[in-house]
């Protein structure tokens, strides 16, 4: 019997592992995916939004303000890639301007500072920016992260605080014995006290297993364009058009990698596993986009990518105990946003819903940080050359677009949670991640996988399960 | 105190590798070449198949052999190169920046530079395929080395998109492994590749090319299952209705090469149209004593043409060490016309220029019973005719120097069709 399993590993089921690895319970989380972070935590537009436009009084609000002002020392003990770069919201229209007032005020009703910028400060701080911009509304607290690493370290952080994480372990059934749970998977059936349902887009099927309930969730398409990093820079802030009841609109965002993001889409689907990309609704991003941003250098992209969101039916985070059971949690419907919402999304689960169920005393060994990441293209030269002569596999270039050492490679191989994937490490590392997308280094990064894991070039995933690169021996 | 050499050499292969030998042989004996790969050669090292130095040596070599021949040459010359060595950063002032696992990181003050790091293969993120992110989508270059560097095969049933030469040479290469390759599209209406792959490639081994066909959809939870290649109308758009299936497991791209140039900005140089350096007769670029050739300045379909560029980038530095190069402010720019995709070069200084000057430039599409037609602002000093000319095969004209005259102005490459009297 553990005292609490947690379905998902998505971001928000990371966190809330995290967050329950500083109090003295046993906790179990079980992942589908061959990793961390695989979904819908893995393919968004990776802002921490500011919370100035979810409507006033909802979950949505709250979470995302309060995410929002967490993130700073969030990222700092987690070591995560996170710029807080602000977010322009444009008007290209006087009507568009009249909006901005509106949303102003709504910022304010959220607790979120904002400013009404002109026509000229909007092309003083962004030089792409279309000429008939109309005005702006600045929100200096907005950012962006790197969603790969946040999933991934507080996965790491919660495995070297005590927690316990299965991947490739679907959920196949729960069910109530008595007083506990009975969590059955393809492997095993686990006993839990507590039940924590963070399984994103198939969080309405892991609620039906224990009980009917009057929501769900569905699957809304987005996609993408990624450009290389290139100089000189495309953007300085979040770009976003006004906002309507399909969300935040095309955005044109850098990343924390100097990257570039435009996108997403929003189509309503039917299909929970359908990750495919569309010419025709790609070339819509397109057009959209360059309304905000003429010259937006598409001879720089470098991939194209749709992320799922767990659109709920309730338009508001479903973040509360199931009705036949307050030891059943549900956290379902993270949608945007969803990412910058997640800290605080974390908190009030264990504070609000789990305390009252589970006894939580603090463990004296908690460390709320992760073992520092090597950054060797942060370093001096001088920190560099001192690193490489203890270790010379940092002087050894894998990844040439990213500049990735193999020394950087071997620490993630070496840490708590399991980089099984040349995908996972590409999430991780970023080696693979640049323009020539692996083209030099994806047979390195494969048989530094094959040794590290003791296993045949042959059997080295790319992503998922059957997603071998290669065939056979030549002859 | 930083150390110093006379003459740094980015990249080991083919043309790195043929401009120290150049350079050597005018004079330069301080010289330093920095090749990222285990071994010189760069991507010749896979290049097993024979088809090189027809020009260079007269004979028929595979690249192993091929590049063997330069290897020698670089040992005889007792020219110093380091492997396994990646230069991360060069600074307007030449300071190179350079790492290995022995040394860490090294910073080198360079006289002059030749840029020589060739190219990259454009990925299917770049041109977006459409459809889901399977494993089994890989470029025919990475194909290509993990076959011949590796040993390992990686489909068995195979479709190629795109007809540049590498995806041709994989498609003979996985059929004689046994791999089945079902077919090769090509977005636009001509080949891509040149002839004899095509006839040694393709026709030799009954594969299909599918003309003005591309890739629609590919399909595949987690490996390559299906892909549906369509026809396109003359904008290169989908004809909707015109689909055909392939149930394969590997995608090879073939959908061209890229030069890799991502320390270009570091030095503040903007790219050309081809993606390279821009560089004047000499080779050399906007910045004093910084040179470039071979695939890192604009891709090249036969190595022997990357060495005799790089012969030239190499006599070049020399020149520029012994201060036999210096820039003037009056110069010819040069401009593709009607018909011509870039141009290398894009500068010339007759002041500096020799007798002959080589011309070197890509068409946009095959163009019949065409002249070839240099104007200097606007008037004409040389014609060529062609029967045929095509984006493959990468066009070299000689322009004597004695027709450009006056050292300004605007000198246009244009292709003029034969007016059928």
């Amino acid at each position: 019997m553990v005292d609490i399993i947690i379905i998902g590993a998505g971001v928000v089921g990371s966190l809330i592992a995290r967050n329950l690895s500083q109090y003295e319970v046993s906790v179990l989380v079980l992942e589908k995916e061959n990793d961390v972070g695989d979904v819908t935590s893995m393919a968004n537009s990776a802002i921490v939004h500011s919370g100035y436009d979810p409507v006033p009084g909802t979950k949505k609000a709250l979470y995302n303000v309060e995410g929002n002002a967490m993130y700073p020392a969030l990222c700092r003990e987690l070591d995560v890639p996170f710029g807080p770069v602000g977010s322009l919201t444009i008007a290209l229209t006087d009507a568009q301007v009249d909006v901005l007032k509106d949303l102003q005020k709504r910022g304010s009703e959220n607790g979120v500072e904002t400013k009404l910028l002109s026509a000229d400060e909007v092309k003083a701080m962004e030089p792409n920016i279309a000429p008939d911009v109309k005005g702006a509304l600045l929100c200096p607290s907005a950012g962006v992260v790197n969603p790969f690493v946040l999933t991934a370290h507080a996965m790491e952080n919660a495995l070297d605080n005590g927690v316990k994480l299965h991947l490739d372990e679907a959920v196949l059934n729960v069910k109530r014995v008595k007083d506990h749970f009975e969590v059955k998977t393809a492997q095993a059936i686990y006993e839990a006290k507590v039940v924590i349902n963070c399984a994103g887009l198939h969080s309405e099927e892991i609620a039906k297993m224990i009980e009917p309930v009057d929501w769900k969730i569905n699957p809304r398409k987005g996609e993408y364009y990624v450009l290389d990093h290139y100089a000189p820079g495309l953007v300085n802030h979040v770009l976003f058009p006004l906002p309507s009841e399909k969300g935040k609109g095309i955005l044109v965002t850098m990343t924390t990698s100097g990257n570039y993001l435009v996108g997403p889409s929003s189509e309503v689907i039917d299909d929970k596993e359908d990750f495919s990309t569309d010419a025709l609704t790609l070339a819509d991003v397109k057009r959209q986009a360059t309304m905000m941003v003429p010259n937006i250098p598409f001879r720089e992209q470098i991939r194209v990518f749709a992320g799922l969101r767990a659109t709920p039916s309730t338009h508001d985070f479903i973040i509360e105990a199931s009705k036949s059971y307050k030891e059943f949690i549900n956290v379902a419907g993270i949608e945007s946003p969803g990412l910058a919402s997640s800290p605080a999304i974390a908190m009030h689960v264990v504070d609000e819903l789990a305390a009252p169920v589970i006894a939580l005393s603090p463990k004296k060994s908690y460390n709320p940080r992760v073992k520092k990441y090597i950054n060797l293209q942060s370093m001096s030269l001088e920190e560099r050359n001192a690193l490489i002569k203890k270790d010379p596999s940092f002087g050894e270039t894998v990844c040439n677009c990213e500049k990735i050492s193999k020394g950087e490679i071997l620490d993630i191989l070496g840490r708590s949670l399991p980089c099984k994937t040349i995908k996972a490490l590409k999430k991780r590392s970023r080696a693979g991640f640049g323009k020539c997308q692996g083209g030099f280094c994806q047979p390195k990064v494969l048989l530094l996988l094959a040794e590290y894991y003791h296993i045949s070039p042959l059997e080295v995933l790319y992503d998922k399960d059957g997603s071998e690169i290669l065939a056979k021996e030549s002859k | 105190m930083m150390e110093t050499k006379d003459l740094v050499i980015i990249g080991g292969g083919s043309a790195g590798m043929a401009a120290a030998v150049s350079a050597y042989d005018h004079g330069v004996k301080d010289i330093l070449i920095l090749e990222r790969g285990p071994f010189l050669g760069g991507i010749l090292n896979q290049c097993i198949h024979n088809g090189f130095g027809l020009h260079e040596f007269n004979e028929e070599l595979t690249g192993p052999e091929f590049l063997t021949r330069f290897v020698n040459q670089v040992v005889e010359r007792k020219i110093p190169y380091k492997l396994n060595t990646f230069v991360s950063n060069i600074s307007k002032d030449k300071v190179v920046t350079y790492s290995n696992s022995e040394e860490g990181y090294v910073e080198i003050k360079a006289k002059a530079i030749i840029m020589a790091a060739g190219c990259y293969e454009r990925s299917a993120g770049a041109i977006g395929i459409p459809g889901d992110r399977p494993s089994g989508i890989i470029t025919a270059g990475q194909a290509q080395l993990y076959m011949n560097e590796y040993g390992y095969m990686v489909g068995k049933r195979v479709f190629i998109l795109g007809s540049g030469d590498i995806g041709l040479i994989m498609a003979r290469r996985m059929s004689l492994e046994g791999a089945k390759v079902l077919g090769v599209a090509e977005i636009m209406p001509y080949s891509n590749g040149l002839n004899r792959n095509l006839v040694q490639c393709l026709q030799d081994f009954d594969i299909p090319l599918y003309l003005s066909h591309t890739v629609s959809k590919v399909v595949g939870k987690s490996h390559l299952e299906r892909i549906e290649i369509s026809q396109v109308d003359d904008k290169l758009q989908v004809i909707p209705g015109t689909v055909t299936s392939f149930e394969v497991d590997t995608l090879l791209l073939s959908i061209g090469l890229i030069p890799y140039n991502s320390l270009l900005d570091k030095m503040g140089l903007v790219p050309s149209r081809t993606r390279g350096a821009s560089v004047n007769e000499h080779m050399e670029t906007a910045l004093d004593g910084v040179f470039s050739c071979g695939n890192v300045l604009h891709v090249h379909d036969l190595v022997d043409n990357v060495v005799v560029e790089a012969k030239v980038a190499g006599a070049s530095a020399a020149l520029y060490l012994q201060d036999k190069l210096p820039r003037h402010t009056e110069k010819i720019t040069c401009e593709p016309g009607d018909g011509v995709g870039y141009i290398v070069p894009e500068e010339i200084d007759l002041a500096n220029a020799e007798d002959q000057i080589p011309m070197k430039f890509r068409c946009r599409k095959p163009t019949h019973d065409v002249f070839i037609e240099y104007a200097l602002n606007g008037e004409v000093i040389k014609s060529f005719y062609k029967q045929t000319i095509i984006p493959s095969e990468m066009e070299i004209d000689i322009i004597p120097k004695n027709l450009l005259k006056n050292n300004q102005g605007k000198l246009t490459v244009s292709l003029k069709p034969r007016e059928v009297k």
